[in-house]
């Protein structure tokens, strides 16, 4: 796995670094790779660098999708092909 | 003639550094015991002067002894430093075995060179943990090694205890049934630390929960009845996971727990994830375990959520019966699996 | 921590759990296999095997950065650091990696400096151990561990006397860091300063997954339905990659993100596909992966490195245009080059069985090594060597499994006999019981 986290971009450094804030925890990064990283939004960070950005629409929209599971689920009767 | 009042320039403890002298036995020795360690540590055992304390044993009691090494990188931390640690780490062991500590002996191993303000303060840091614990350190020793022959200050500390008859509190006497509690929130200790290496630097408002335990120890012992308290551990070095294995190992039992009930700091949660680290492997320097009897299992946690120390307890688990002796984990996803020895030293990962 | 937590939310989890139970149709197997470390590490983590359908396999792949580096390219890391004196700079994660015990005899171009006897009983001594990049720090290499390509580039410029190499491993994910870093010593005119690339790339490791001679001697037990295609990896270089091979090897693909839920959401998509009869590339992952990927990080990696011909991973062999190196304009900068190195493959263990299990044909309970000789703190293969392994997985986290849960019953009853009623299966050889961790059956754990 390449280990990477979602974090806020708090406050934009000079030579392309960037405060970042993740649950709390507050560490400086490069965003030399995610240039156009704005203050608030939140970068996925791995070994140091902000290696892309991440859209809140669409993890709505993926929690969403979730929900509506939960939704469908719980008309639907007893699930079939269940492991016993 | 005149006759001239020796003088000794006292110690420069804003620019001066440890040097070869300091550790020869000589005048240069005696100046750093009585301008620093006699005056920091002050007690009546110590004043006397002599190479070894007396200490009075009750009748009716047995004596424990315990034994830590110190080494820290970094030496001051968030919430601590090597100072308080080393009277913390040894009042804690001596107090898991179920005896009141009573005595602390500290030896200083200094590397030449190590600047004379920085020992004033892991000294001071020190003789203001042991008496706040109520724990004296009555005898000591310094030696000095040459330049890059040490890692600064290594500092050894040795703690005697005194057991009431009868009392029998071990890793080997935990029973398949009993509850498995935690003192508090997990992997601060290590977090904190880790948040002081050069090569990590993150910014936290985690600081090492470095606490002296056995006020909490007494408080815990006095409120349920003798033998009803199996088991006392700190969980430091491999964290919880590597405490609650040896136990299992030792008593010849597996355990359950359960994730959802471990008390974790969220900024601790957020730094394990950063670090690719598990904060069941961290350490932790003021937090115990307890493995008691189930029907006192609601009175233990009680008792310690009541001390300033025990205020986040919690209740994570069960002792069962398994011949592989698995620590083993409910997960907060609803699956299951082993909660295994920490195997090599923890560091951190990129993936 | 936001947009992580909502993603491990466990009453979700058995939501889509149970829909994937009630979408796989019941007649047929499915077999998925999750390319990327990161999603073994979260079924096995999060147990997400366990709600899953028996007859639905998850098979781990070769995708751990750790796992798949050959022994010979942690040697010529290590050698750099004992033989040349450099300072090798390096992430975490490669410090236990066994390398070849050979190196721990006597220095080729020092070989037997006093002479005599004693030199000799030394080098006996020190022959029976492998080394690993930790035990060579013991052994006096200047071996430091950094968090970020970053960091390697400090320390060459702290010690403008020393040669500092960055051992630069991992996917894509890791790549643009490093290229990152030799463009930047290249602007700074560093002198002391080179990378040792060891940067690998998933598309072509996934297709020759299913293309390697060594399949074919497999036959249809490599049968895969499908791929959990990876998560970071795709920031990177987009989904339009896997394009091609899911057009060409008729498997569908879904992108996923490294939560659990995400996993699980995954697994429905491929379940649904393998329904349908569709081979698609889709994507779950879609708040931090798009079709093109990241094109700033795409850009530096393209002007700094490129293809090699061939690469070997560990378990996979030589496998063609699956790394990259540092290109002709950048050579003042390639270790290799630098300090003249020739690839040494080495062997794994005979015994090994890691080829097999990356593609799915064995299961680490299989193996002969596993959990006696090979553990993780002793790992043998490449399964076992970083806690993405498959093996290392199982070993850390769902080894119960193999063991019979406990009873008050003393168990008497001949195994496998006949007559005396169902028997007792034993995990290590039944093909449907006791397997890894991460990858299946869960019918058998007692609810």
């Amino acid at each position: 796995m390449c280990l990477a986290l979602p974090s806020r971009v708090v406050e934009r450094l000079p030579d392309d670094q960037a405060l970042v804030d993740l649950g709390g925890v507050r560490k400086t990064v490069s965003i030399a790779l995610t240039p156009e990283a704005q203050v608030g939004d939140y970068v996925i960070v791995h070994v140091g660098h902000a290696i892309g950005l991440l859209d809140p629409e669409e993890a709505e929209r993926t929690l969403a999708l979730f929900a509506e599971l939960e939704a469908s689920q719980a008309e639907a009767s007893q699930p079939t092909g269940a492991a016993t | 003639m005149t006759t001239r009042t020796d003088y000794i320039r006292p110690l420069d403890f804003k620019q001066g550094r440890v040097d070869m002298n300091h550790g020869a036995g000589g005048r240069a020795s005696l100046q750093l015991i009585e301008e620093l360690f006699a005056r920091a540590f002050d007690n009546p055992a110590l004043r006397e002067g002599n190479d070894g304390a007396v200490l009075d044993v009750p009748p009716g009691h047995r004596l424990v002894m315990a034994t830590d090494g110190h080494v820290i990188s970094p030496l001051f931390f968030p919430g601590g430093d090597i100072g308080c640690l080393s009277v913390h780490g040894t009042v804690n062991d001596v107090a898991m075995m179920g005896a009141t500590p009573t005595a602390l002996s500290a030896s200083f191993i200094l590397e030449e060179g190590f600047p004379l303000a920085d020992l004033k303060r892991i000294v001071e840091s020190m003789a203001a943990a042991a008496r706040e614990a109520g724990v004296p350190i009555v005898t000591g020793d310094t030696k000095v090694v040459e330049q890059g022959h040490g890692d600064g200050v290594f500092i050894s500390t040795t703690g005697l205890g005194l057991l009431p008859a009868g009392r029998n509190i071990g890793g080997a006497n935990a029973r398949p049934g009993d509850v498995v509690l935690v003192s508090g929130t997990l992997g601060d200790h290590g977090v904190a630390v880790l948040s002081q290496r050069e090569s990590l630097a993150f910014d936290s408002e985690v600081v090492s929960d470095t606490a002296a335990l056995h006020t909490l120890v007494a408080a815990l012992l006095a409120a349920v009845p003798e033998g009803a308290v199996r088991t006392l551990r700190d969980p430091t070095r491999g964290g919880l996971a590597t405490t609650l294995n040896e136990i299992a190992r030792q008593s010849g039992v597996g355990m359950m727990l359960d994730e959802a009930l471990l008390p974790i700091q969220p900024q601790v949660d957020a730094a394990c994830e950063l670090l690719g680290l598990d904060v069941l492997y961290l350490a932790n320097e003021g937090k115990l375990i307890a493995i008691v009897a189930p029907e006192v299992a609601d009175t233990a946690l009680a008792t310690l959520r009541a001390h300033p120390l025990g205020a986040k307890a919690a209740r994570i688990g069960t002792v069962q019966e398994d011949p592989h002796h698995f620590v083993q984990m409910r997960t907060r996803f609803g699956g299951q699996r082993v909660v295994d020895w920490l195997s090599g030293e923890p560091l951190p990962r990129i993936c | 921590m936001k947009y992580v937590d909502e993603f491990r939310d466990g009453a979700l989890a058995q939501q889509i759990g149970a829909r994937i139970r009630a979408e796989a149709q019941p007649g047929r197997d499915y077999r998925f296999m999750e390319f990327c470390g990161g999603h073994t590490h979260a079924i096995a983590r999060y147990g997400v095997a366990e709600l899953l359908p028996p007859h639905l396999r998850m098979i781990h792949g070769p995708g751990c950065p750790v796992c798949v580096l050959p022994i010979g390219r942690i040697d010529q890391a290590i050698g750099l650091a004992l033989e040349r004196g450099a300072i090798v700079c390096t992430y975490g994660d490669t410090m236990r990696v066994p390398a070849s015990p050979w190196r721990a005899g006597p220095l080729p171009n020092a070989r037997d400096p006093l002479g005599g006897p004693d030199a000799q009983r030394q080098v006996r001594g020190l022959q029976d151990s492998g080394l690993s990049m930790m035990k060579a720090k013991a052994r006096g290499a200047d071996i430091r561990m950094v968090y970020s390509a970053a960091d390697a580039l400090k320390i060459a410029r702290q010690h403008p006397e020393r040669e500092v190499v960055f051992f630069a491993i991992g996917f894509e994910t890791t790549t643009p860091p490093t290229a990152l870093v030799v463009k930047q010593a290249a602007q700074e005119g560093l002198k002391n300063f080179s990378v040792l690339c060891c940067h690998v790339l998933t598309p072509g490791a996934i297709a020759h997954i299913l293309d390697a001679p060594e399949a074919q001697q497999w036959g249809d037990a490599v049968a895969l339905d499908g791929f959990v295609g990876p998560a970071h990896v795709s920031i990177v270089i987009g989904s339009a990659p896997y394009e091609a091979f899911a057009r060409d090897y008729r498997k569908p693909v879904v992108i996923a993100g490294f939560e659990p839920l995400d996993v699980m959401q995954a697994i429905l998509m491929l379940v649904r596909q393998v329904n349908e009869g569709r081979a698609e590339v889709e994507n779950e992952f879609t708040r931090a992966v798009s079709r093109e990927g990241n094109h700033a990080a795409q850009a530096v990696v393209a002007e700094v490195l490129e293809l090699r011909e061939s690469f070997e991973w560990r378990g996979l062999g030589e496998v063609a245009y699956s790394a990259l190196r540092l290109k002709p304009a950048y050579a003042a900068f390639d270790a290799e080059k630098r300090f003249g190195l020739n690839y040494r493959p080495v062997a794994d263990h005979k015994q090994c069985e890691c080829g097999a299990i990356l593609r799915g044909v064995k299961r680490p309970t299989d193996c002969k090594l596993f959990g006696t000789v090979c553990t993780p703190d002793n790992p043998m293969g490449s399964c076992m060597v970083s806690s993405e392994g498959a093996c290392a997985a199982h070993y850390a986290y769902g080894r119960f499994r193999d063991m019979a849960p406990p009873r008050s019953l003393p168990v008497a009853a001949p195994r496998g006999g006949s007559g005396s009623g169902p028997a007792e299966p034993d995990p290590r050889q039944s093909p449907e019981l006791g397997t890894c961790g991460a990858c299946s059956a869960p019918n058998q754990i007692p609810t």
